[in-house]
Parts: C-alpha cells; structure tokens; sequence
C-alpha cells in the first residue's frame, strides 16, 4: 500500500482486500469485553478537520483510541472566501508536534493531495472527505458492508442514485467498487452527472425504475433541497418523484439487495422513513463499520505488519 | 549614446547581416559594416527580431507592489526581449481615469526597461455598469487607445456595444476578456472528464465561445474594433475565423501557456497551473497552434500575472489565477510554433512585434527592421536551452509554471531605441 490514502482509486485490487480482511479482523474486536488493541501505541493521529462532520471525526477518533494511538483533534475554520488558517502554517505545526497519520478533512477537492506532496510534513495522510472530490473510507466502509452481505462483490451490480455531481462518496465509490470487481450505475438527472462520465468506466442512467429490479446495492446519496435554487431540478417534489426511493420503489428490488446512505439522510426527499428503517437497510451498520474500515486504514498505513489483532497488550510492535 | 554594431545576425532568420544602431535608429544594415567608435556586438548565430511588443501584462502597479512594480515587471519585459508592453487596468485603484493611467504611464517612462502602455478599464471600477471616462483617457499623455476590464468580461451586451461604438471616437479597440460570468460562478479548470475525477468546478469552452461570438457580431453590427483576449479553446479559434472571413474587425491573441500546457497538469493539484482562462485540452493546444500559424489568431500576448508566493502556496480552490509570461514567451513560442515548423522567425516577429503594436496603434513600435526605423531590437539564441529557474528570474514574483521545464532559446540582448536594456544576457 502507498504511505498515504489520498484517493480510493490509489488502491490495487490486492491492497482493498487486504484492507477488508483486516476490517473484518478488527471488527470481531467489538464483541470483545476489552475493545482495545496496542498496535499503534505511541502513535500520534491527528484529525485535522477544516470543515465540520463529527461523524467521521467522531469515526476516526475512536478507530485511533482503538488502536491505542494518541489522537489529536484540530478544527480549523476557513473557506475558499476567507482562507483563514493556512493549510501549510497548520500543517508545519502538526509535523513538529509529531503526527505519524493526519486525517484530514477539507472543503477544497485536493487539499489532502497537497499536504501530502507540497514537502511540508513526513506524516501518512488520510483523506476524510476533500471538496467534491473524495471520500475513500467511506467508499471503503460501503464495500466491506457490502461484501459482509453479499460476499465477492464480482460482478455485483450497485446502483449509486442521486446528486452524483457534487458526490466525493460517488467518486470514492466508483473507483473502488470498480477495483473489486462490481458493476456501478450512476443514477441522476442529466444535471447532477458530472460532465465527461462517460470516461468514468461506469453505466449511466436517468431511469430509476429501469436500474432498481437487476440492482444488488442501492446507494441513495444525500441531495441538498438548495440545488432546486441553481436549477439542477425544478422542485424538491418532483426530484423525490423521479429519484426518491420509496416503499413502492423498493418493491421492486431483488429478496437479497440492500439499500445503504452514507448519511446524513434527509428523509423524505431522497429516501422515506419506511424505506430507511426497513430490514434491508444497512445504514446503521455503515456506522458501525466504518470504525473497523478505519481502525484497518491507520493500522495498515502506519505500518502493522504483524497481524492486528492477537497481538496482546504489551507488545512491542 | 553610444553607438551600437551588431555584426552577423540573422534578420528574421535569413542571411546573416550587420546592423548599427545610432542615434536611436537602425542606421545601416549590411554585411562587413564598419563604423568608428560603436561598440561591437558579435550576434554570431542569433536571430534579430524587432523588439516584441506585448498587448496584455499585469504589472500590479498601483496597489500590489508585493507581488510586482513596474520597474520590476518591465525589467521582466526587457529580459523577454518586449520594448512595449500594455499594461491592464485592474490596478487598486483602477485605471478606469486620466489620472490613473497617466501615472502607470509616468512609471513606465520613469523605470525606462521598455514602454509602458496603459489599458483604461471599460467600466467604472471594472464593475461592469456605467462606461469609464474612455475619451479622457485616449486624449490623456497615456494615449489609451486599448480598453479592457481584463479580469472581468463585460459581460452586459449593452454595455459592450456602446463601449464599442464610443472608441470609434478615438481608433480605440475593446479588448474583452470572454467569460460568461454565470456559467463559470466558482469556475477551477477546463470542464472535462479530468475536473469531473478531480472535483474542481469546471469551466466549460461555451462560456468563453459564446461571449467571442455575441461580441464579433457586435462588433460588425457597430463597425467597431474587438480584440479577444486569450483565446483559448478550439471552438473560439473558429468563431474568429469564420468572423474574420466576413471581414469584420477582429483580432485575437493566444497566451505562451495555452500553446504549450494542457489541463491534465491540474490533476497534480498545484496551483502553479491555475490560470484565468484555464489550460484546455490537447485538442485546443493544437487547435491554437494551429490558429496562430494561419494568422486567425493574430497575436502572441503573455497575460503575465505575477502574483505573491503565499497566494499560490496554497489550496487549489484558494489560491489567485495566473502565472508569469514575459521571460519566457519568446522560448515557448520557439518550441511550440517554430521548432514545430509552424512558423518563420518572420511569422514570429508579426506575431508578437508588428501586429500587436498595430492593433495598440504604438506607432514607434512593431516596425520593420529597416534603415531609418526605431532601434528596437531583439537578439535571440535560439541554439540555447535551459531549465527554468524561477530564483532566477527579474520578475518580483515566482509563478512561473515553466519551474524544472527545459526549454529552448536565450534572450542575449534588447535594444530600446538603440539603447540596451538587456546585454549579454544581463539588465543594463
Ligand atoms: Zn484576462
């Protein structure tokens, strides 16, 4: 695996599964009376978060402690129109604080990319969520859920429905779940399909229905009711119509296909209540396993070699 | 003054000839040129070219004398091989008055590299709403005769069109910087496949075609004259063309960068390459080559824009558009239009010398290197090759996107109404 996760398109087909096998390892760690593991103690990870989401902070802070790293949190604030904290200046005072990992998580697409190569600090990188660019521990999190359900996800077929266009997730999702073998369908009005998808090795489609009844995974991604305000539709009403799913829709599913969101959801506009809170839906367990797909992440970039778990407190790893 | 003998260069990249410049102007041109008391300038294996003039700099001065002066970005000139550069107007505070480009005028007559030419803003604070004071402008000491909100489009049909009539007044030229502002609102980079991957918001070829073709129609319907800023987009290429061959007044320029670099390097997130219009694809890198070879595109003009290194030393979406140009437009343009047989040296000295000073009607400017011309030339190593280094350079700022690039050519020496500027390869 390279030093850093900038990009789940950076994965081999080998490093992926490695990474879910090593979830799945860390993941029984939850059963256990005693969730803690030594591996990364003495590490410094720092969650350098330039825009709020105490979801994945709150995810990667307890994959850390889980690992017994010392973790440090750090929001800064800023935006493209006050750039407020300099990613450098920040990143020169983590690098003398002596962070081995930086989750970072940005509003700018590529920030995790330039602290990682603009030489300001030696420290692995991890991307958290970067612009509208990606998110590949969420795509991480949404395969090993997958596989968990549906084994070899080779030849699987996910549909990934809705605001693909402003979607690090979809990004992340495409690549990877490409990587391991599945078909992915991006679903989405003509307006939320970014411009050049076609080279994106990937199927396309503005028919909900038509994708739904051969589907395996469908990935309902969050849609924000402001886009309706920059035309990429005309009405909250008519997006939920047309790309909503609801207990009609998931009707026509497959018995064994799942429905996944990776939150936070708005009810009613992409997805109904009925549907979210149905036996197919996963989403809780995106949570749950996002801890272990991260835990995997920091103990694989920071250089486990040795097997993660079974090693007992004590060790000198 | 001295007087100055060049002995064997190569005219436009003919013959080798000797030239002396007395007095200010080209005196004689002949071959074994003798003459009592002239310093010798052996130009063995150089090419002389008139001295280039550039119709788009940002010189930063009034305002951001951080980032450049115009001492320091004529100095920048003068080491490219320009003696006249016209400096855009989004200055703080604007040239948008007499009183403003008179003194950008001043500071140019003061710093003495090269000339210094001022761009009046079109708009009122470039703001794109009531037309600038243009006619105090053009009868000021700066003889404004090209306008521009460079950095903004005039985006407002209506106001382009009296801008347009209103220079008829004066011979001026509206130079217009074609960016529809809605569809480029947070634009990062060309809009493709590569700012789909890399989540940067794009900037689609239509906003800069659509804005060129409503303003070439414009421009016929009032009989005016339109100068289109950095084309950069094979659509845009065609658009002049077709205007062109309905004999309207149209010119266009093309920037070193978009001749050479293509969007692919955004992917590397560096800001070096962020630019205002953004480098395009390979297809529109060719289309533009192939534009200025067959005189659709009309001139080469460097857009040089300095800016700070912590403006560039930052995240994509934060940091400033631009780079620098004047130092190296010469080499880029050897490697991407003569090297590739595209075109002459004489093709060069039109492109970014003869044409350029005409369509800025500077009348001491662009002339051909004859007997009884202004004395300003250029000598080239085109034989020269070098990797850039931006510590190097005389600019005040670094962004230049050429860093660690080899590229060919050397600028040996400039000559300024038969003073040098440049010799040796050095700032006199
Ligand atoms: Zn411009």
């Amino acid at each position: 695996m390279k030093r850093h996760l900038l990009s789940a398109g950076d994965l081999t087909r080998d490093d992926a599964e490695l990474l879910l096998r090593t979830a799945e390892e860390l993941r029984s760690l939850a059963d256990r009376p005693i969730k803690k593991l030594p591996a990364l103690r003495g590490r410094t990870v720092v969650n350098l978060f330039f825009e709020d989401s105490t979801r994945t902070r709150i995810s990667f802070e307890a994959a850390a402690k889980r690992l017994s790293a010392d973790v440090i949190n750090f929001s800064a604030k800023g935006s493209s129109l006050s750039k407020g904290e300099s990613l450098k200046d920040t990143s020169l005072t983590l690098e003398a604080m002596g962070a081995d990992a930086v989750v970072v998580r940005h509003w700018a697409s590529g920030a995790p990319h330039l602290l990682a190569n603009a030489g300001w600090s030696k420290s692995s990188v991890v991307n958290a969520g970067d612009g509208t660019h990606e998110h590949p521990t969420q795509a991480l999190l949404d395969a090993f859920t997958m596989w968990r359900h549906l084994g070899n996800l080779d030849g699987r077929r996910v549909a990934i429905v809705g605001d693909v266009l402003h979607s690090r997730v979809a990004r992340s999702n495409a690549l990877l779940l490409k990587t391991l073998g599945a078909e992915v369908t991006l679903v989405a009005p003509p307006t939320l399909l970014p411009v050049g998808v076609e080279g994106w090795d990937v199927e396309t489609s503005y028919d909900l229905d038509a994708v739904l009844p051969k589907a395996d995974v469908v990935m309902m991604l969050r849609v924000q009711r402001e886009r309706m305000n920059a035309a990429f539709f005309p009405t909250v009403r008519e997006y939920s119509r047309r790309y909503g799913l609801d207990g009609r829709r998931m009707a026509n599913l497959q018995d064994h296909t799942i429905v996944m969101h990776p939150g936070p959801m708005i009810r009613g506009m992409e997805i109904t209540a009925d549907v979210a809170d149905s036996n197919r839906s996963v989403i809780v367990e995106q949570v749950t396993n996002g801890v272990a797909v991260r835990m995997a992440v920091l103990y694989l970039l920071l250089g486990g070699s040795e097997p993660a778990v079974g090693a007992t407190e004590g060790t000198n790893l | 003054m001295s007087d100055f003998l060049i002995k064997g260069a190569s005219l436009l990249g003919a013959e080798p000839v000797d030239l002396l410049l007395s007095d200010g102007t080209v005196a004689e041109i002949g071959s074994g040129l003798s003459a009592a008391g002239a310093e010798i300038v052996d130009a063995d294996g150089l090419v002389a070219l008139p001295g280039l003039v550039d119709l788009h700099t940002h010189l930063r001065e009034p305002g951001r004398e951080d980032a450049e002066t115009v001492e320091t970005g004529t100095q920048a000139a003068a080491m490219g091989g320009f003696t006249a550069v016209h400096a855009m107007a989004n200055t703080d505070p604007v040239a948008d008055t007499a009183g403003v480009v008179e003194q950008v005028w001043r500071l140019g007559r003061e710093a003495g590299h090269c000339d210094v030419q001022p761009v009046g803003a079109v708009t009122v604070g470039l703001a794109g709403e009531r037309l600038a004071e243009l006619g105090a402008m053009a009868d000021s000491a700066a003889k404004v005769r090209v306008f521009s909100d460079d950095g903004k489009c005039v985006s407002d049909a209506v106001l382009m069109r009296r801008a347009l009539e209103y220079v008829k007044a004066f011979d001026g030229v509206v130079a217009q910087h074609a960016q529809e502002p809605r569809l480029t609102e947070d634009a990062q980079m060309n809009e493709g496949e590569l700012s789909g991957r890399l989540g940067l918001r794009g900037w689609p070829a239509v906003a800069e075609e659509a804005i060129i073709a409503r303003d070439c129609l414009l421009a016929a319907h009032v009989g005016s004259r339109l100068h289109v800023c950095h084309v950069s987009t094979a659509g845009s290429v065609e658009i002049v063309r077709w205007a062109k061959s309905k004999g309207w007044n149209v010119t266009a320029e093309a920037c070193p960068h978009h001749l050479l670099l293509t969007d692919e390097l955004a992917a590397t997130y560096d800001p070096i390459y962020k630019v205002n219009p953004p480098l395009r694809s390979a297809t529109d890198v060719e289309a533009l080559r192939e534009g200025l070879a067959d005189g659709t595109i009309d001139v080469v003009a460097t857009d040089h824009a300095p800016h700070p290194h912590e403006d560039k030393d930052c995240e994509w979406q934060a940091a400033a558009f631009g780079m620098l140009g004047l130092e190296t437009a010469l080499s880029v343009v050897q490697q991407t239009m003569v090297d590739t047989g595209l075109l002459t040296w004489r093709g060069v000295a039109e492109r970014m010398s003869a044409t350029p000073a005409r369509i800025g009607r500077l009348s001491g400017h662009g002339r051909p290197l004859e007997v009884g011309e202004p004395a300003n030339v250029v000598l080239y190593d085109p034989a020269f090759s070098k990797v850039v280094d931006a510590t190097e350079l005389a600019s005040l700022s670094r962004n230049t996107p050429y860093v660690g690039r080899e590229l060919p050519g050397r600028v040996v020496a400039t000559f300024l109404r038969g003073t040098p500027t440049v010799l040796d390869g050095k700032l006199q």
